[in-house]
Order: structure tokens, then C-alpha cells, then sequence
């Protein structure tokens, strides 16, 4: 067998991601310092859904918790976990999204510049502009699509780094400062749960369509005419995937700060585990991601006293899988 | 399908790259097309399949305006068949077949149990479902271009253009390769196929097109139009044919001491 691939591997594979996902978010809302047994994590939590039917009222459950853990787990640890889902999951399937509409599996949200900027507000509009330039630069320059696209990526990139360098110049220490330092580390710290909705508003409109469109991402991979001549418009394609996978960038940014590597590096580790195909890939890819970041994030506030901003982590894993990547010898990079 | 294209032109930037093509292709004929490098095969093709709009003249299907098609109205009716090429990502066989089948779906829909059916049947009478499950990467070149015969067929386009489809094979395979497609054209497929042997259009083409310079320098049945003199205007190198018990046979004259090569 030379593939990964096939109807039963793929439903095995999504199978057990979907698994993983589920024990990881469990037993990641017992971790922290404030000590939650796993079993009374899952009664404060079946509490909240039966008290949400209404149910309760007729039924009611003994409560056999403090009030304390009751905080911690659904105000403190429940957002924070459910972001880093949605982030790991956006990311990872912008990636997916951006590496078949450039037919290059190094493209990324980090490496299109989709995630450099900073001012949340503006965060889309600015996202979808500097993608449109990458792409644009890369297009128009002679030579290997592959190396043009990075390179152009890593100029917008150290364009905007520019931009930043300054504000930081101009911010105030006090305040403003380290605000835009942990901004650009990445951070999960100090999500609320009113904060979800925001942004997983956006990302929603944006994964929905990816995952419809997941078949046609295929075509549109092995180039422009091949893809045409199959019956696909190539152009308002991409367009919309552009958008779609821009889209969920920047809503990942807004809650999240910068966060890079994931949308590398999950694609194509999934890319080993269920094939190149995006009906698996896509999907894949997301449940994995979430894991990971979740995963990221479990590190990130329990390994030291002090957080570890997560995009410092995400880099500790995604520059030697990088390299990894360089060395290898299949030719499929 | 009859494909009919009449007084094709088109430019590249005011230089001209077709001029006045006319010709038709048709149901159960293969038609090869013969030209030099740089000639506008490639032009040709992407004109007829929609890539390329600019064009003047008309291109049809069966009596049919193909101007202003969708890429999916296109995709219905005419089946491209690229060299083989790299993929950036590696499918299977199974997969690429499939995609011939998009066209038929909608956009938001992904291939199911009739379309993976048409995609086996495809490959099945290609003889090569036993490859299904290999990556496309894995397979020779010979192979890799009968997936993408295949996947022409999954397609269920009645018109095929293949492009050099055997530039890249070995001996062996390019002789695989066109007794399908010739078996294909007798079932009544109409086949485009532009080539770089004249060997090849003399011993499988129905018809030949000739290009030269963007205009048609010679059009129709095979043996009529491929003369030494149409094979030196064209490359600008000298040949002779040869009739053999098996068919003609196309050599080229050898200069050896400055002797013309009649002595054969």
C-alpha cells in the first residue's frame, strides 16, 4: 500500500481524532493548580447542562463540590480550553486551505503574512490585504512558485515587524507595551467566556464553507488549467477560500494574539496520517489541531510557575519539525 | 462530438500566435496535431478549452458556441489530458480518477458511491483498477497518463485533447498509450492529440492538422498530408516515406557525405 487513504482508513483516522480530542478537553479541565478531581470536573459540568434543560427543577442533583472548583472549571479553565480548541482548529485548517489554493505545502497563515498583524479591529481587513500581496508578489515574480511565495511572505513579514518595532517604540512601558509583547507571544490567558462567541462567530462563517468546498480544494491544487478544464471556476474558487481561511485567521488572532507553526505543522502531520485527499485532510487536520493547541496550552499554563506564552511553545515544536521537513527525502514536500 | 473551429486568430500581446485556424474534429477519428516547438498547439488548446477567451473566430461543439461557457459547460463536453507533471500532494489513483467526476456535482458536494462507481469503471476498462489504491507518484509514466486517460473518461466529456500525451514515456508505454486512444476514437470518442512524432500520427491518426507559424499548413487524412515536403517545411529537416508490409514508415535522410540519402 502505498497511500493513506480509503473510505474505512479515513473514518478510523477522524474516528480516533475526534477521540483524542474529547479525553484531551476532559482531562484538561483538571489540570491546573487549583487541584479538580476528573470525576467532580464532569459532574460540575453534566450539572451545568442538566441545570441549562431545566431539569434540575424536577430532578435535582446533589451537589458534592465546592464552589471554588465550580469557578475554576467553568469560568476560569472552560473558556480557555474551549478557545484553544477553536484556535488550533481554525489555524490548522487555514493552513490546510492556504497550502491547496497555493499548491505549496509550505504555505501557512504565519508564512502568508495572514498573522502579523496586530490592531484586532482592522486584523481582517489587513489579513486579507497582505495575503492578496503575497500572493500578488509571488505571481507576478519569475522563478520556483514555492521559494517565491516564501520569499515574499518573509518581506511583507519583515515590512510589518517594521510597522510593530515602531509602536513598541512609541507605546507606553507601563501599560500598552507589554500588552503588545504578550499580544505578539500568543497568549490564551485572560479569555472569558463572553469572549468566545466573538470570535467563534467569524470563524464559523469561515470553517463552514472550507469544509463544503473540501473536494474542489483537491482540484484546485494540481493548478490552475488542470483545475478549469475539470469543470472548476478557478477564480471565484479562490477567492472565497482565500477569504474563508483568512477570515478565521484573523479571528483566531483577535482572541488569541499571534500563534504560529500550527497551521504548518498540524496539515501536514495529518497529511501522514489520513493522505493528501481534503475530504480527510480538512476535517483531520481540525480535530488535530485543537488537540494540539489544547494540548500546547495544558503546557503552557501548568509547566512552570509563570505562564509560557503559547506561541513561544508552538515554535519550540514547529522549528525542528520544520527543519525535519527540510531534510527529509521524499519528494513530496 | 464534432468539434468544428473556423478562422481561429489570436494574439499575444499584438503578436500574432494563430491565424485563421480552421478545422474539424470528429466523432470516432483521431485527429493529431503536428507542428514545431513555440508552433501554438498549446494556444490552440487553451482556446478551445475556455482558458483562453480572446480569441477571434468561433469554436463549437457539435454546432454548439462553446464562447462563453462556464468552465463546468466546457468540462461537460471536452476532457483535457495533460502531460504527465508533478502533484504538489500525493492522491491516490482512486482520487484522481474522481475528480474527473466534479463537473456533474454540485459545488458544495463531495463524490459518493455513483461517483467512485463511474471512477472504478473508468479504471476498469483501462485495465488498470488494480492500481487504485496507489499513489500517483508511485506510478511510471506510462501509467500516470492512463490515470489521467481515466479520469478523461470519469469525466464522461465526449471529446478528449491530449497534450503530447506521450513525450514522456518510454518506447514501450507511448505504444500503450496510443493504441488506447485509438481504441478510444473507434468507439467514437472525438481525440485532439498533439504530438511531436509524425511516426505516430501517420501509424494512429485519422486525420493530421499541421501548424506552422500559427496558420494551418496542411489538413486532412493522414497518409495525404504527411509528404517529405510537409515534414521539411515543418521541422526543417529532411525525410523520407517508406511503405513496409506493416504500413509507411517515416525515416529521416541521414546526410553522409554530402549525398542525398536516395540511395535507398
Amino acid at each position: 500500500m502505498n497511500t493513506v487513504g480509503g473510505r474505512k482508513r479515513r473514518a478510523a483516522v477522524l474516528l480516533m481524532s475526534t477521540v483524542l480530542l474529547f479525553v484531551l478537553f476532559f482531562v484538561s479541565l483538571t489540570f491546573g493548580r487549583y487541584s479538580v478531581p476528573f470525576f467532580d470536573v464532569i459532574k460540575i459540568l453534566w450539572h451545568r447542562l442538566w441545570t441549562l434543560t431545566g431539569l434540575d427543577r424536577v430532578l435535582p442533583m446533589t451537589v458534592s463540590w465546592t464552589e471554588a472548583m465550580e469557578k475554576t472549571v467553568i469560568s476560569i479553565r472552560l473558556p480557555r480550553i474551549l478557545t484553544a480548541c477553536l484556535v488550533g482548529c481554525s489555524l490548522s485548517a487555514a493552513g490546510a486551505a492556504f497550502q491547496g489554493v497555493f499548491k505549496n505545502p509550505m504555505a501557512s497563515p504565519d508564512i502568508l503574512g495572514a498573522s502579523t498583524q496586530f490592531i484586532t479591529i482592522f486584523s481582517f481587513v489587513s489579513s486579507i490585504l497582505t495575503v492578496a500581496l503575497v500572493f500578488l508578489i509571488a505571481q507576478r515574480a519569475p522563478g520556483q512558485r514555492t521559494v517565491n511565495l516564501i520569499l515574499a511572505g518573509i518581506m511583507v513579514g519583515s515590512l510589518f515587524s517594521a510597522g510593530t518595532s515602531y509602536l513598541k517604540l512609541v507605546a507606553d512601558p507601563s501599560n500598552q507595551l507589554p500588552a503588545i509583547t504578550y499580544w505578539l507571544m500568543g497568549s490564551l490567558s485572560g479569555v472569558r467566556l463572553s469572549s468566545i462567541l466573538p470570535a467563534a462567530i467569524p470563524m464559523a462563517a469561515g470553517l463552514v464553507p472550507l469544509l463544503l468546498l473540501r473536494w474542489r480544494l483537491n482540484l484546485l491544487s494540481l493548478g490552475e488549467s488542470e483545475a478549469r478544464a475539470l469543470g472548476v471556476n478557478t477564480d471565484l474558487l479562490r477567492a472565497v477560500l482565500i477569504l474563508c481561511a483568512t477570515l478565521i485567521t484573523a479571528a483566531s488572532i483577535s482572541v488569541s494574539g499571534v500563534i504560529g507553526w500550527v497551521g504548518l505543522v498540524i496539515p501536514h502531520l495529518c497529511r501522514k496520517l489520513i493522505g493528501s485527499d481534503n475530504r480527510g485532510l480538512l476535517p483531520c487536520s481540525m480535530l488535530v489541531g485543537a488537540s494540539f493547541l489544547l494540548l500546547v496550552d495544558d503546557v503552557s499554563r501548568n509547566l512552570l510557575a509563570t505562564e509560557i506564552p503559547i506561541g513561544i511553545l508552538t515554535a519550540v515544536i514547529g522549528a525542528p519539525f520544520f527543519i525535519w521537513l527540510l531534510l527529509r527525502k521524499e519528494k513530496t514536500l | 462530438m464534432t468539434l468544428s473551429v473556423r478562422d481561429l486568430s489570436f494574439a499575444y500581446r499584438k503578436t500574432p500566435v494563430l491565424t485563421d485556424v480552421s478545422f474539424d474534429a470528429e466523432p470516432g477519428g483521431l485527429l493529431a496535431i503536428l507542428g514545431p516547438n513555440g508552433v501554438g498547439k498549446t494556444t490552440l488548446f487553451r482556446c478551445i478549452l475556455g482558458e483562453q477567451k480572446r480569441y477571434l473566430g468561433t469554436i463549437a461543439v457539435d454546432g454548439e458556441n462553446m464562447r462563453g461557457f462556464s468552465a463546468r459547460e466546457t468540462a461537460r463536453r471536452i476532457a483535457y489530458i495533460p502531460q504527465t507533471h508533478g502533484m504538489t500532494f500525493r492522491f491516490s489513483v482512486r482520487d484522481t480518477v474522481l475528480m474527473g467526476t466534479t463537473h456533474t456535482l454540485s459545488p458544495f458536494a463531495q463524490p459518493g458511491r455513483a461517483q467512485e462507481r463511474i471512477a472504478a469503471e473508468a479504471l476498469e476498462k483501462l485495465g488498470i483498477l488494480h492500481l487504485e489504491d496507489r499513489s500517483f507518484d508511485t506510478l511510471s509514466g506510462g501509467e500516470q497518463q492512463l490515470t489521467y486517460v481515466a479520469r478523461a473518461l470519469a469525466q464522461q466529456a465526449r471529446t478528449l485533447l491530449m497534450d503530447e500525451p506521450t513525450s514522456s514515456l518510454d518506447y514501450g508505454n507511448q505504444i500503450k498509450v496510443l493504441s488506447v486512444v485509438k481504441e478510444l476514437a473507434a468507439e467514437g470518442y472525438t481525440v485532439l492529440l498533439s504530438t511531436h512524432n509524425p511516426q505516430h500520427a501517420l501509424r494512429y491518426a485519422d486525420r493530421v492538422l499541421a501548424l506552422l507559424d500559427g496558420r494551418v499548413s496542411a489538413f486532412g487524412p493522414a497518409k495525404e498530408v504527411l509528404t517529405p515536403a510537409l515534414l521539411e517545411s515543418l521541422y526543417g529537416t529532411r525525410a523520407e516515406l517508406y511503405d513496409t508490409p506493416g504500413g509507411p514508415v517515416i525515416l529521416p535522410v541521414v546526410d553522409q557525405n554530402n549525398k542525398k540519402g536516395e540511395s535507398q
